[in-house]
């Protein structure tokens, strides 16, 4: 069997390799493709946060990512027309630069995550599931609802948000930054997961009552937590709507929260690279499939299936033999 | 604003209550019997619905449809209880989150694949269509009565169901002690699967009786799935009442809130603003309902106290 | 005397009809082994977890250090030093030994806000838990996964991790169970060297023990306290012996 570290290690460096080659053999779709995975992937580390460690089974990830999307479209539209954002009775310029753009996104999600949370997690099991699932729904409708900003067709941006120092509509400059990103969020998660803070909510989902007969309160270490994992979501919201120089309301529908949670699944819940290995392999099923036949859903739900009822512990999992660290 | 659109809109949002309730009791139950979160259940309501509107289109018969929605989306029902979720009692939710949103996906394509992408449409039939003329002068479109009245009939039947039969005493017995009613020499598979049918079913039923006054399409059943998860925790999780109260609630709470809450902002803002802050509220209305619910009472109006 | 750590004062609950805990008073002093006995499902666990925060009393209150903590929650009660062990592990059985007793001196620290520092490479919180691992006898486990342990071991892993705390009162629920005859033995000898640091509330089925071990006893039986008092004297009442005892002969 495989060591998780050197599966791990190939994936990193396939995530390198394969744009690379893309530059060689000038195939410019295949860079956006994988700079698909790796902002899917961005979100899915986030999500997995609040579901790995945490247990939170938040089918509302798409709330987090939908606002970053949206604080990049917002921001941009205002910059590209010239207008001014009036918010609280102050009033704010657009602005098309990524790194206040990103530090909006990060904590309009992260206020988001922290109101939901506390909402949510009055409540656990089905009742959490059904409640963030039912905001999800809410801020899809809202964003419908929401003339202003295009409601149901969405904000176009025309140019990408550029960053200091770099050309941003180079798909390999756009990748490398993406990808940069994922090896700072990937290494954000790692750290956390092994910090004091990380054992704590790693056994406040095992067994809360323990947690809290050590004067610890785990309600409080899971907020936390769902508020880094919302926030790190929405930054991969942002990025995404960059990409496609395009955000809507699908980016709030429970699909893509779905979605999220089935890249963890078929990547290996509770891993550290799990969410990375299940964005590759799920937009590459996405391309090969999609392109084979109109129904590839059918087969990534026959495939999702399989992962459910036989192996637990995803792709990860049947590599390193191992059934996973959660149950 | 007259009494009579208040009228009008109140029996709308009890029918869309109703329709509601016929999606939250199934999940509610099939959640108290085996304690399982089925996201599934949207796609029985769209099975059911393209089921009558395939054998309306082909016997031009209402009766036939609905009867083909409740047969088709019961076996539909009993079938996956078979295959896929008898494998997933006692799992993690995570499992069950994933298996049932697996079924989605394949229902979904599965129905595309059958039918196309363009929506079908399923005739009300002549003598229920057209308006009535209720006392006091009230037009109102006969067949949206008849969801009313259909509505609340399941729903007694269902209480009469669970409350005066030996299969509503065993349902009961199963959700409070699953040990037990194995002892008393129950046929639990049995039961579980008929459960699950009988939630199928309803689901079904609502699918083709929603399918005539809308569009029959893939993704139909979700947006009502979402409704009716909001429903259940308004209710709170496996009590029937509890989700007749939370479904009447979430019907009028959304009708109303979209006709009234831009009237309402039209009072003290200008017309175009008012309507669009009122609309994108009312969006959310059913929402700020379920929050409150949980800031009060986090297992809902009828849960069991934690 | 001096005022006791720990008291109950009229403490009721009810579930439904059955009435669990029936106006227990009970209190534990300084430096004692307070046990309390009771025949299966006489309410003893329900009155732990009534003292410990999990379950909210219908009346009555719970006295810690002469503060009353009825309506304080568990995480309060335990920071106001306050060490439970369960009758039913309450551990985190995917997690090593050595992290579940890092994760209580984690609790002790009282600050689980720090992101960046490894948690197993932190001194201060290592040495207190294999400090704890050490006088328990399970130091050369303190690597193995969680669930691997026999039952023994992780009545023996419960009461490590209260020993992190360093509560000023212990909170047992019946810590020989399943320990066999010469980790009892072990066990004991060890409590009893414990209650110098502070008192136990030792709720114990293993009479052996309970007699070895407690300054007092009281019996539970159907949620009210039918006796109290020295190993001696319960020995010798008959309302225990009817009660109880005289089942055992
Ligand atoms: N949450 C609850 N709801 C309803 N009844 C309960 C609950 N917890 C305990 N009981 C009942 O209360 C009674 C006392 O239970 P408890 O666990 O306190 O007994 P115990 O003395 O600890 O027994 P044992 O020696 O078996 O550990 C039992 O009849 C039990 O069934
Ligand atoms: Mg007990």
């Amino acid at each position: 069997m495989i060591p998780e570290r050197l599966v791990n290690w190939v994936v990193f460096a396939g995530l390198l390799a394969v744009p690379l080659w893309a530059i060689v053999v000038d195939e410019p779709f295949t860079i956006t493709l994988v700079t698909r995975a790796v902002i899917l992937a961005i979100a899915a580390v986030g999500l997995n946060i609040a579901l790995g460690i945490g247990g939170l089974v938040s089918l509302g990830h798409a709330v987090f990512f939908g606002l970053g999307g949206y604080a990049m479209g917002i921001l941009a539209y205002h910059a590209q027309t010239y207008t001014s954002l009036d918010l609280f009775g102050m009033s704010f310029a657009g602005t098309k630069a990524m790194p206040i753009i990103w530090l909006v996104a990060v904590v309009v999600s992260g206020v988001a995550a922290s109101i939901i949370g506390l909402l949510s997690l009055r409540t656990s099991g089905v009742y959490f599931i059904m409640i963030t699932l039912a905001f999800g729904q809410m801020f899809y409708y809202f964003a419908i609802s929401w003339s202003t900003y295009g409601g149901e067709d969405g904000l176009s941006i025309y140019v990408r948000n550029g960053f200091p120092g770099l050309n941003t509509l180079v798909p390999i400059q756009f990748f490398g930054l993406c990808f940069v990103l994922l090896c700072v969020v990937l290494f954000l998660s790692a750290r956390l997961q092994n910090a004091p803070f990380g054992l704590a909510l790693n056994a406040a989902r095992q067994v809360p009552t323990r947690v809290e007969t050590v004067g610890l309160n785990p309600m409080r270490l899971k907020l936390v937590a769902f508020v880094i994992s919302g926030a790190i979501t929405g930054l991969a919201g942002a990025l995404f709507a960059d990409l496609n120089r395009f955000v809507s309301p699908t980016m709030f529908s429970w699909q893509l929260s779905g979605e999220l949670i089935v890249l963890i699944i078929i990547g290996g819940v509770g891993r550290l690279f799990g969410p990375v290995i299940g964005a590759c392999l799920f937009v590459a099923l996405e391309h090969w499939l999609g392109a084979l036949t109109e129904f590839w859903h059918v087969y990534l739900g026959l495939i999702l299936l399989a992962i459910v009822l036989f192996a637990r512990g995803g792709i990860i999992g049947l590599l390193t033999g191992k059934e996973g660290a959660h149950v | 604003m007259s009494t009579l659109l208040i009228i009008e809109q109140v029996l709308n949002g009890l029918q869309f209550g109703v329709m509601l309730f016929l999606m939250a009791a199934g999940l509610t139950l099939i959640f108290g019997v085996m304690g399982l979160i089925n996201l599934a259940h949207g796609s029985l309501y769209m099975i059911g619905a393209f089921a009558a509107a395939a054998v309306a289109g082909a016997t031009g018969s209402f009766v036939l449809a609905l009867a083909a929605a409740l047969a088709v989306a019961a076996i539909a029902g009993a079938l996956i209880e078979m295959t896929v979720i008898r494998r997933l009692y006692g799992k993690a939710h995570l499992d069950q989150v994933l298996a049932t949103f697996a079924l989605i996906l394949i229902f979904s394509e599965g129905t595309r694949w059958l039918f196309g992408s363009f929506p079908l449409f399923l005739e009300i039939p002549d003598y229920l269509s057209g308006p009535i003329t209720l006392p006091g002068g009230i037009q109102y479109p006969l067949y949206r009565l008849a969801l009313i009245a259909v509505g609340l009939l399941v729903g007694l039947g269902l209480w009469a169901l669970i409350e005066r039969t030996r299969i509503g005493i065993q349902i009961r017995a199963g959700e409070n002690d699953r040990e037990m009613i194995a002892a008393l020499g129950v046929d639990i598979r049995l039961l579980y699967t008929l459960v699950f049918a009988i939630g199928a079913a309803l689901a079904g039923l609502a699918g083709a009786l929603v399918g005539a006054i809308q569009s029959v399409q893939v993704g139909m059943g979700e947006p009502v799935l979402i409704l009716a998860f909001v429903v259940i925790v308004i209710g709170g999780i496996g009590s029937i009442k509890g989700a007749f109260i939370g479904a009447l609630l979430v019907g009028m709470t959304d009708t109303l809130g979209g006709i009234f809450l831009p009237e309402v902002f039209k009072l003290f803002m200008e017309p175009g603003a008012a309507t669009q802050t009122g609309s994108a509220l009312a969006s959310m209305a059913i929402y700020i309902l379920m929050s409150l619910v949980l800031i009060w009472r986090p297992t809902g109006l009828f849960g069991a106290r934690a | 005397m001096s005022d006791p750590i720990l008291a109950t004062r009229d403490l009721c609950k009810n579930f439904g009809a059955l009435t669990a805990t029936d106006s227990v008073s009970i209190d534990l002093k300084a430096g004692e082994i307070h046990a309390i006995i009771g025949p299966n499902g006489a309410g003893k666990s329900t009155l732990i977890t009534q003292i410990c925060g999990g379950l909210r009393p219908d009346s009555g209150s719970v006295h810690l250090l002469g503060r009353d903590v009825t309506t304080d929650s568990t995480q309060a009660r335990a920071q106001a030093g306050l060490g439970r062990t369960f009758q039913i592990s309450a551990l985190a059985m995917e997690d090593s030994v050595l992290e579940n007793v890092v994760l209580g001196a984690l609790g002790a620290s009282g600050n689980p806000w720090r992101f960046w520092s490894r948690a197993m490479s932190d001194r201060s919180l290592t040495a207190k838990a294999d400090a704890a691992l050490e006088r328990v006898g399970l130091i050369e486990h303190r690597n193995t996964r969680c669930a691997e342990l026999s039952h023994g071991q992780r009545r023996q892993l419960e009461v490590a991790v209260a020993l992190t705390l360093s509560p000023k009162a212990f909170v047992m629920d019946e810590p020989m169970a399943g320990l066999g005859a010469e980790g009892s033995k072990l066990l004991t000898g060890f409590l009893d060297e414990l209650r110098a640091e502070a008192p136990i509330l030792l709720v114990e089925h293993d009479m052996d023990a309970v007699f070895a071990l407690a300054d007092r006893i009281s019996v539970l039986v159907y949620g009210q306290v039918i006796a109290s008092g020295t190993v001696d004297e319960i020995r010798q009442s008959h309302a225990v012996r009817n009660a109880y005892l005289g089942e055992e002969g």
